[in-house]
């Protein structure tokens, strides 16, 4: 006597899992060789599974309607004779069981660069919160504005009294703007709480800057951001990257951010798609603002152009949602009578 | 001899009687009982065949099989028409054509199961290894026909091809050549109606065997589930091609009952209906029926079939699951037939990527 178990093959050249439909055989029964044993559902084909072995069912190991990993064993036999040889694994190199210890790297070959050392603690900071981010569903949407408007806006304010001194730019503007615009879409300020399965909306706006620093990239937040002045969003977002770069941010400004803002435009690059700050449902990225072609009353004229993106939390936010609070920040850009209107 | 009509070659009907028809009567003269017999053995052992491969594919042991379930009479019927010295260049589907060859039973899945990019000698057996690239059989063919009218060998040669390669630009360019050269290659299309989900009827406009007319090369159409139909066309088609009168053209006419391969789900593209008219023609069934309509075919040979059909099935599961692995370094050996400095860089480079691995012994 012998106990055989038969492990899900790959049923169609490089499937990796497979629908076990339905069983046809029950424990305690007695098959034959290549007696049809279970119908098998794969991305490709639906198929029934001849049993390798002659002999009694002693275990179903798989539940019908469950989806199977290739080489997860699925019944187990119990044969009269050993005189067929067992065959070991199957096949194709797919599925768990299938993986070979021997197919280990001893070592790593010398062509690959190792330095040996453990990453910088801001490193592995941000490898673990860009980890925990990624527990989140995330979507992203564009949108592409015309924002000559508001560099003509910002070139007026930089020459006036106020804003001497402070730095007056797209990001501080895009801020405003993304402040803003929440009151019109509170969802885009919450947390998702797993617990609860709902989504808790914040009473008030914490901003998360994104900070390109010497150590690494840092997210310190404007408190009740929603509250300040165009000219208060700006000294502080000046404030709170001179301390980050200079590394001297504290703990309260690091943490109990709602709502994130990344300027990935002073890279050079048009856009991007970024990954949450983890407990937050939405992060407004601001690409380069560049002059291009733009079709003005049907006419191709020279304007000052920026792609916008935001990635929002799908469990909390969904694609309309995002959408329409991206499209308010884009207007509120495109023509600064929007965010007037809005304040 | 041109036989191009609408109403294919046909003498066994579904039921199992036999058809006179004078011209293709002849043809097929020598045959008595025992030829019967052997005729329907050959069918009934390549089906079991398929279905063994079939189940180890089902089982995780071969990686992949294109059943030939329906097609037994077209392939059995025109390779028993071949004479040793001919030579057959067949697809991935033509298990039936190397088994009767010759070629051992226990080989057919080498292939499938990735241990060997050539399971047999192809000059052994005339006749090559599985090939999957559609359409490759016509070119082949009609160069080595061409190369054996050089060599003044009076032999014939075959290619096998789906329906669905007569779209392909190889065989066009092999008809065309082959006619103009008057190669001795007889082109054997075995119209299963389905090129994996695409149906014959989108595949031509006119019936397969029409298209030879364009290239000036004779043609046949045969009904493909008649075993004796096929072998009498078959065998005038070869006699055409060794007497030196060139290129021929066969579509038999059949009926893939299966999956495209073992990786397709037929019930996606065609439906059970659809079937019922074919299993009514089955292939084996027919000449099961004018075996017992004849009187030929006793228990005692019957048995004899079976038995032999199970036996053949037992060693192919048996040395299937035995087939040990080649290693890796096959790999380099046979892209040139001699040493070659890139090949020997690769071989190095490959075996210090090996010794990277923990376990010496599962890799060498
Ligand atoms: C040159 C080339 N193109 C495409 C394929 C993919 N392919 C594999 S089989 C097949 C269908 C062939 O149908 P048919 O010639 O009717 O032969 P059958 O499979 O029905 O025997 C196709 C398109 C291939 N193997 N080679």
């Amino acid at each position: 006597m012998n106990t055989a178990e038969f492990r899900l093959p790959d049923l169609g050249e490089g499937l990796t899992s497979a629908e076990l439909v339905s069983w046809r055989v029950d424990v305690g029964d007695t098959i034959t060789l290549d007696q049809v044993i279970a119908d098998v559902e794969s991305a490709k084909a639906l198929v029934e599974l001849p049993s390798p072995y002659a002999g009694m069912v002693t275990d179903l190991l798989v539940e019908p309607g469950a989806t199977v990993p290739v080489g997860a064993p699925i019944i187990r036999i119990t044969t009269a004779e050993s005189a067929e040889p067992a065959p070991p694994s199957v096949l194709v190199g797919y599925g768990p069981q299938a993986s070979h210890s021997s197919r280990r790297r001893r070592h790593v070959p010398q062509t690959m660069h190792q330095d040996g050392e453990t990453a910088p603690t801001h490193t592995r900071r941000m490898a673990s919160a860009m980890t925990s981010s990624a527990r989140a569903p995330q979507a992203t949407v564009f949108v592409t504005v015309d924002v000559t408007a508001s560099m003509d806006l910002l070139a007026k304010l930089r020459n006036s009294a106020p804003f001497e001194n402070i730095s007056v730019t797209p990001l501080t503007l895009a801020a405003k703007s993304l402040v803003t615009a929440i009151a019109s879409s509170p969802e885009v300020n919450s947390t998702w709480d797993e617990q609860s399965g709902s989504s808790v909306k914040h009473p008030h706006v914490n901003l998360g800057i994104a900070v390109a620093s010497d150590r690494g990239l840092l997210v310190p937040n404007i408190k009740d951001a929603d509250t300040l002045s165009l000219l208060d969003l700006a000294r502080s977002i000046n404030e709170l990257t001179a301390t980050a770069r200079a590394g001297r941010t504290d703990t309260p400004h690091l943490t109990g951010g709602t709502v994130t803002i990344t300027n990935v435009g002073v890279f050079g690059v048009d856009g991007g798609v970024p990954l949450l700050n983890p407990g937050e449902a939405a992060i407004l990225c601001l690409g380069a603002v560049n002059e291009r072609p733009w079709v003005v009353d049907g006419l191709i004229e020279i304007r000052s152009v920026v792609t916008l993106s935001v990635t929002f939390d799908h469990r909390g936010v969904d694609g309309r949602q995002a959408a329409e609070f991206l499209s308010l920040v884009a207007a509120m850009l495109e023509d600064p009578a929007v965010l007037l209107a809005h304040l | 001899m041109i036989d191009n009509l609408d109403y294919p070659v046909q003498l066994l009907q579904p039921d199992g009687a036999r058809v006179c028809r004078t011209e293709y009567d002849r043809l097929i003269a020598d045959l008595g009982p025992t030829e019967y017999i052997s005729l329907y053995r050959d069918m009934v052992i390549s089906r079991r065949i398929d279905t063994a491969a079939v189940a180890l594919q089902r089982q995780g042991e071969i990686g992949l099989w294109a059943p030939l379930l329906g097609q037994e009479a077209a392939q059995v019927g025109s390779a028993r028409a071949l004479k040793p010295d001919d030579f057959a260049f067949v697809s991935y589907r033509e298990h039936a054509v190397a088994y009767c060859r010759g070629v051992p039973p226990e080989v057919l899945t080498h292939m499938w199961r990735g241990c060997s990019h050539s399971a047999w000698d192809p000059n052994q057996f005339n006749v090559t290894n599985p090939a999957i690239v559609v359409g490759s059989q016509g070119l082949h063919a009609t160069g080595y026909a061409l190369g054996a009218h050089l060599d003044g060998a009076e032999i014939a040669t075959i290619a096998y091809f789906g329906d669905g390669a007569t779209s392909q630009g190889d065989i066009a360019e092999a008809l065309g050549f082959a006619a103009s050269f008057r190669a001795g290659v007889v082109f054997f299309c075995q119209n299963n109606q389905w090129a994996i989900s695409e149906p014959v009827s989108l595949q031509s406009r006119t019936p397969i065997s029409h298209r030879a007319d364009g290239y000036g090369i004779p043609s046949f159409r045969v009904d493909g589930n008649d075993v004796l139909a096929v072998l009498a066309v078959t065998r005038a088609a070869l006699a055409h091609a060794r007497e030196g009168s060139g290129p021929t053209f066969i579509e038999a006419i059949t009926c893939r009952m299966g999956p495209h391969t073992t990786s397709d789900d037929p019930s996606r593209y065609r439906s059970d209906t659809d079937m019922a008219e074919w299993r009514r023609r089955d292939p084996i069934t027919r000449m099961r029926a004018f075996l017992e309509r004849r009187g030929i075919l006793d228990e005692t040979a019957d048995a004899e079939i079976s038995t032999a059909a199970e036996d053949v099935a037992a060693r192919l599961r048996h040395a299937t699951l035995e087939t040990p692995d080649p290693p890796p370094s096959t790999l380099f050996e046979h892209v040139y037939t001699g040493p070659h400095p890139l090949i020997e860089h690769e071989r190095e480079q490959h075996r210090e990527y090996l010794a990277s691995f923990d376990d010496q012994e599962a890799m060498s």
